[in-house]
């Protein structure tokens, strides 16, 4: 099982509290029936599907009740940061050098 | 206020020479959901309502629980719910915020005793001993969100929503009747 750290609570819990929400930093768009329905089609469905560092979405489900995001290694399932839902994306170099990768 | 209907009524489940659990009394829980400054909402309910996940606060029979960044559960005699929702009622204005009685969706187990805590392992992956004495969280017991308080080394309560509380209380009836084989035998 994996420890998640949920920066709401400020503490190191297994992931049976949490619940997995998909890619994070996808913005909806503010007026959807203005973009086009290959725009649509983007934000509904596209996603990075990276091999690596991936930057997802969780809730702490039976806990705070918070959404917030993690910048998990879709190989190894490493966790490297998890930081509040509003906050800018981590710079992912900055980030590799911190956790010695 | 909503009609308190129990799943399982007040009363001794099993009392092991290790471990006793309990279903308790009725009691007027609230779910409180606030942001911003609080002042007008610790005044109305005479508890300053604590910021920090998991820690406790009261005055008198007042108890109050903070959930989430912007959720608290209130624990309060059954016959002072209504006064406390008029006193909440009252400063809306000044800060908005939503005040559920939710007193009836839950039931409570007192799980005392030397094999108290680790009898809640079985259902629940958290560390039990990263909850302070006089602290509290929601957490999860065999998939069902409950809320888990610890009163003492030995002394918790468990707060279960009426639909899981028959089998949440069942499994940890097995568990409580499997560590009194288990201590029989050595
Ligand atoms: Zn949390």
């Amino acid at each position: 099982m994996l420890m998640i750290h949920c920066p709401y609570c400020d503490e190191l819990l297994p992931e049976a509290e949490f619940a997995y929400a998909g890619e994070a930093h996808i913005i909806r768009p503010e007026d959807p029936s203005a973009v086009s329905d290959e725009e649509w089609e983007k934000f509904l469905f596209i996603r990075t599907n990276v091999k690596g560092l991936h930057f997802e979405r969780w809730r702490h489900v039976h806990g705070c009740g918070r959404f917030f995001n993690a910048v998990r290694d879709t190989v190894s399932d490493r966790i490297l940061i998890t930081y509040k839902a509003g906050e800018p994306k981590p710079e992912l170099d900055k980030l590799l050098a911190e956790v010695g990768q | 206020m909503s009609l308190q209907i129990s799943s399982l009524s007040p009363e001794t489940l099993i009392h092991t020479g290790d471990v006793q659990i309990t279903v308790t009394g009725e009691t007027g829980r609230i779910s409180l959901r606030a942001r911003g400054k609080l002042a007008p909402l610790d005044k109305a309910l005479g508890v300053k309502l604590p910021t920090k996940i998991g820690t406790r606060a009261n005055k008198g029979d007042v108890e109050a629980l903070c959930l989430g960044p912007d959720e608290w559960l209130i624990l309060c005699p059954n016959d002072d719910v209504s006064a406390l929702k008029a006193a909440c009622d009252a400063i809306y204005e000044k800060l908005p915020h939503s005040f559920t009685d939710i007193s009836a969706r839950e039931i409570t187990l007192s799980i005392t005793g030397p094999q108290a805590a680790e009898l809640l392992t079985i259902g629940c992956p958290r560390d039990i001993a990263s909850i302070g004495v006089g602290e509290a969280r929601r957490t999860v017991f065999d998939n069902a969100s409950v809320v888990l308080w610890c009163d003492g080394p030995d002394q918790f309560r468990l707060d279960l929503w009426n639909s899981f509380a028959p089998y949440s209380a069942e499994l940890l009836i097995t568990g409580a009747k499997e560590f009194s084989a288990e201590t029989a035998l050595t």
